[in-house]
């Protein structure tokens, strides 16, 4: 698809979101898409340090929670208006992205790995500290009438719509240019890539800071989805293994596998919410990916690739 | 204010638990720090320990140190049989960096929603005659339920160090961290040399997971608290130094006693990223590395 | 002599082992320098240093007037010293010829849409055109051999360094990279060779440098060095 013809899908897509919203349908199909699109935009973020680059991220939930805080925070201090939410949670994830980069990066990717490991934790036991934000105890928003559509369940898909197709628009980019084919050569081999020219460091930090921004601004509305805010939901392990299932699932390499692995496994996982405890939900994502890992590594995007040249 | 007292019964306890901290982490130690698997699954395989060594003692009345002796050889076998997939998967196809780790996290969780699926997330403990007891040493109280731990870690750690140093299939692990061709030539074969460390490594995992539980209730949740923990004893001490592991540890342990002590408990988790960050930053070779 | 690469009093530490012990070596621009020592000796330690991979614990490098001691690698490379790997490490995920087009867009600066003709150039003069949309995958030995080589060509070195380039080769295609590398350094490319087959380095080089133990026991052209005590010593024992 070339760009041009990119940005069309990318418009008609959002159109059809605008048709979806003014058709008023089941308000159920709003709050699981927004679900699904949510994940479209986590999972791709994740695959552009853990995909392009060969990154492990495993500290998604603390990217995500800090975007979603980050919106309480400011709500709270200024009762900041949604788009400012929005870039600000991306921006104080960006940051995140870029310092534990800056910390870890220069040493074994293992080590980065580890360290958003643990970062998850030590972020959980910072905002559970932090009573300004709720703590323990949670943050409830008292939403105000929604500004547009009057509902608050259609503003929110709609707004997720869009947010899902700019971050895979920018992901394609960044895939397509320079910088993506810098990103693949440093993830099939390191060493050679940095003998070749290709500035491996920086790179590397562009990607995290990048992965780092979308991840927050996924979050950035969740205080306005679920209007009550604590730590043991936002910082769910869900998110944690589905940025990983998503892509592993759908395909690595390019922006295309996220997303058919977001919409597949997230709206299986919404479909099977009403019918298994979400216990046995994660058991059985946690099972797929293993088992993608080991007998699919490729994803779904590679089977069907090796099967065609067949 | 700070009395001598507080601070010196909080070093103390710092001291025994780094002896059992040492014993969480020989595993990673072994398999990370000589094999370059970055196994993060072996938390998880930790809390499998820590659940059998509550359902012998819960059912039976098993002593929980005895039941993580016993199931040794079964855990032994458990992480043989990882290794050789990751190996046939991975590390054969020279991929391990993004799919192995993905692998090991995909089985702590699997290992951790499946336990909380069988167990609920209830908090477990186990009973024996020595938990509750402790003894007065000058001052300082001494919990046996830290100290068992603490003695049968440094055992453990002791033990490690002698089958890596004196024995021929400790050595050959050895060798295979440094020169896999010339262990061919000597007549070993490397993958099953890995296979048997590895395998050492997840048994480890099953005493640990004993010694955890005597020490205080687990919940399913509780292994993602030790990788941070074991990663930073691991690097601090220095990868593949046994000794290094248990220096390593018993600074962990005091820094995080003495972290509890002064700004309580929730703060003792960030003491381990911290420690790991500040040995990647100035000196990731660790303490002993090679 | 005016050097193009100086390596001045380069030593590097292992932990307790001294791996470079105060290495000097001048390459004069457009020289064809052989590096040999036994296994062991330094010589792809000595070389990772050089091309940044590697940080130094004492001495300068200095690569065309400019100290380059403390410049990240990829920089050494967009300079023009350009290293070749003993075991090939190709992208895998890329073609034959996406492999040079990172290399020559990212070393040697050529846009995207040049970058294209430009690698193609080079797999025809290497004799790899054939098989430019595979992946290394699908490639043989002597092949992957080739594609290290052409990829390193496609960062537009001023001095390349091929590290054992030749080991496990077939007679033949030791003449075939051999001929490959004469013609390099024809167009003025100034070439270090490490090999362990002594024929392809007496026949390709103008002065040779042995290495011993993290240090240079011996300097000089190739008869010259065939026939020294001190270099014999080093292989062969007393």
């Amino acid at each position: 698809m070339r760009t041009a013809r990119a940005l069309i899908v990318a418009v008609a897509i959002i159109g059809l979101g605008l048709l979806l919203a003014g058709l008023r349908v089941n308000p159920y199909i709003y709050f699981a898409g927004y679900v699904v699109l949510q994940y479209v935009v986590i999972a791709t973020a994740w695959n552009v340090l853990g995909g392009y680059a060969g990154y492990v991220n495993f500290g998604t939930p603390a990217f995500f929670a800090l975007g979603a805080y980050t919106s309480i925070a400011l709500i709270e201090a200024f009762h900041a208006p949604l788009p400012v939410l929005i870039l600000s949670g991306g921006l104080v994830t960006a940051l995140l992205g870029l310092g534990i980069g800056y910390l870890t990066l220069r040493l074994k990717g293992v080590f980065f790995s580890i360290a958003t490991f643990a970062l998850s934790v030590v972020v959980q036991t910072l905002i559970i500290n932090w009573d300004y934000v709720g703590g323990a105890k949670g943050y409830t928003l008292i939403r105000p009438p929604a500004p547009v559509f009057g509902n608050w369940g259609v503003l929110l898909f709609t707004l997720m719509v869009v947010l899902a197709v700019v971050t895979v628009l920018v992901a394609r980019t960044i895939e397509r240019s320079w910088i993506g084919r810098g990103l693949a050569a440093l993830r099939d081999n390191e060493e050679a890539a940095e003998c070749m020219g290709v500035p491996t460091l920086r790179l590397k930090l562009f990607a995290t800071t990048l992965s780092g921004f979308f991840l927050g601004v996924a979050g950035a509305p969740f205080p306005y989805y679920v209007t009550y805010v604590e730590p043991a939901s936002t910082f769910d392990l869900n998110y944690a293994v589905n940025a990983l299932a998503m892509p592993m699932i759908g395909g690595t390499t390019t922006w295309l596998g996220p997303v058919i692995g977001a919409v597949l496994l997230g709206t299986a996982q919404q479909v099977a919410t009403v019918t298994i405890s979400s216990e046995l939900n994660l058991l059985i994502v946690g099972v797929v990916l293993v088992l993608f890992v080991v007998l699919a590594p490729e994803g779904l995007l590679g089977l069907v690739r090796r099967l065609r040249s067949r | 204010m700070l009395s001598w007292d507080l601070v010196a019964n909080a070093v103390v306890a710092g001291i025994l638990l780094g002896g059992f901290y040492a014993a969480v982490s020989l595993g990673v130690s072994l398999t990370f720090g000589l094999l370059d698997v970055v196994n993060i699954a072996h938390p998880a395989f930790v809390i499998l320990g820590a659940y059998a060594a509550y359902v012998m003692n819960s059912s039976f009345g098993l002593d929980p140190i005895l039941t993580g002796i016993v199931f040794t050889p079964l855990f032994y076998l458990i992480g043989a049989g990882v290794y050789r997939i990751y190996y046939g998967s991975f590390e054969r196809r020279g991929e391990e960096s993004l799919r192995g780790l993905v692998f090991f996290f995909g089985l702590l969780f699997i290992i951790e929603v499946g336990l909380s699926l069988k167990y609920g997330v209830d908090y477990r403990l186990v009973e024996a005659a020595y938990i509750g007891k402790s003894i007065d040493l000058g001052g300082v109280g001494i919990a046996f339920r830290l100290l068992v731990p603490c003695v049968v870690g440094l055992a453990m750690t002791l033990g490690l160090y002698l089958f890596l140093s004196r024995t021929f299939y400790g050595r050959a692990v050895m060798g295979v961290s440094q020169d896999q061709g010339a262990l061919r030539l000597m007549g070993a074969d490397p993958v099953r040399i890995k296979t048997i460390a590895f395998g050492l490594g997840i048994a480890a995992a099953s005493l640990s997971g004993a010694l955890l539980i005597t020490i205080s209730p687990v919940v399913p949740s509780t292994d993602r608290d030790y990788i941070g923990r074991v990663f930073a004893i691991t690097v601090l001490g220095g990868l593949g130094s046994i000794g290094g592991t248990l220096v390593a540890a018993i600074i962990l342990g005091v820094a995080e006693s003495l972290m509890a002590t002064l700004f309580g408990p929730s703060w003792s988790l960030a003491v381990s990223f911290g420690i790991l960050l500040l040995a990647l930053a100035v000196r990731p070779a660790g303490l002993f590395g090679r | 002599m005016d050097a193009l690469l100086e390596i001045d009093s380069v030593s590097k530490r292992f932990g307790g082992f001294l791996a470079l012990d105060r290495v000097s070596i001048r390459v004069r621009a457009g020289e064809r320098l052989g590096l040999i020592g036994p296994n062991g000796s330094g010589k792809t330690t000595l070389i990772n240093c050089v091309s940044g991979a590697l940080p130094t614990d004492g001495g300068r490098i200095l690569f065309d007037g400019r100290d380059i001691t403390r410049l990240p690698a990829h920089q050494r490379t967009r300079l023009g010293i350009v290293r070749s790997f003993q075991i090939p490490k190709p992208f895998t995920s890329m073609t034959v010829l996406e492999n040079l087009e990172i290399a020559l867009e990212y070393a040697a600066h050529a846009r995207s849409a040049g970058a294209a003709a430009g690698a193609l150039e080079i797999l025809e003069r290497i004799g790899l055109a054939a098989k430019a949309r595979l992946r290394p995958a699908g490639l043989t030995q002597i092949e992957m051999r080739k594609l290290e080589l052409a990829r390193a060509m496609a960062a537009r070195p001023k001095l390349l360094i091929s590290d054992e380039a030749m080991a496990g080769l077939s007679s033949a295609e030791v003449d075939d990279i051999l001929a490959i590398l004469f013609r390099l350094n024809e167009q003025g490319i100034t070439i270090i060779m490490i090999e362990h087959i002594m024929r392809a380095v007496m026949r390709f080089s103008e002065r040779v440098v042995v290495l011993d133990a993290g240090t240079r026991i011996a300097e000089g052209a190739p008869a010259e060095i065939v026939r020294n005590p001190a270099v014999e010593k080093a292989y062969l024992g007393e």
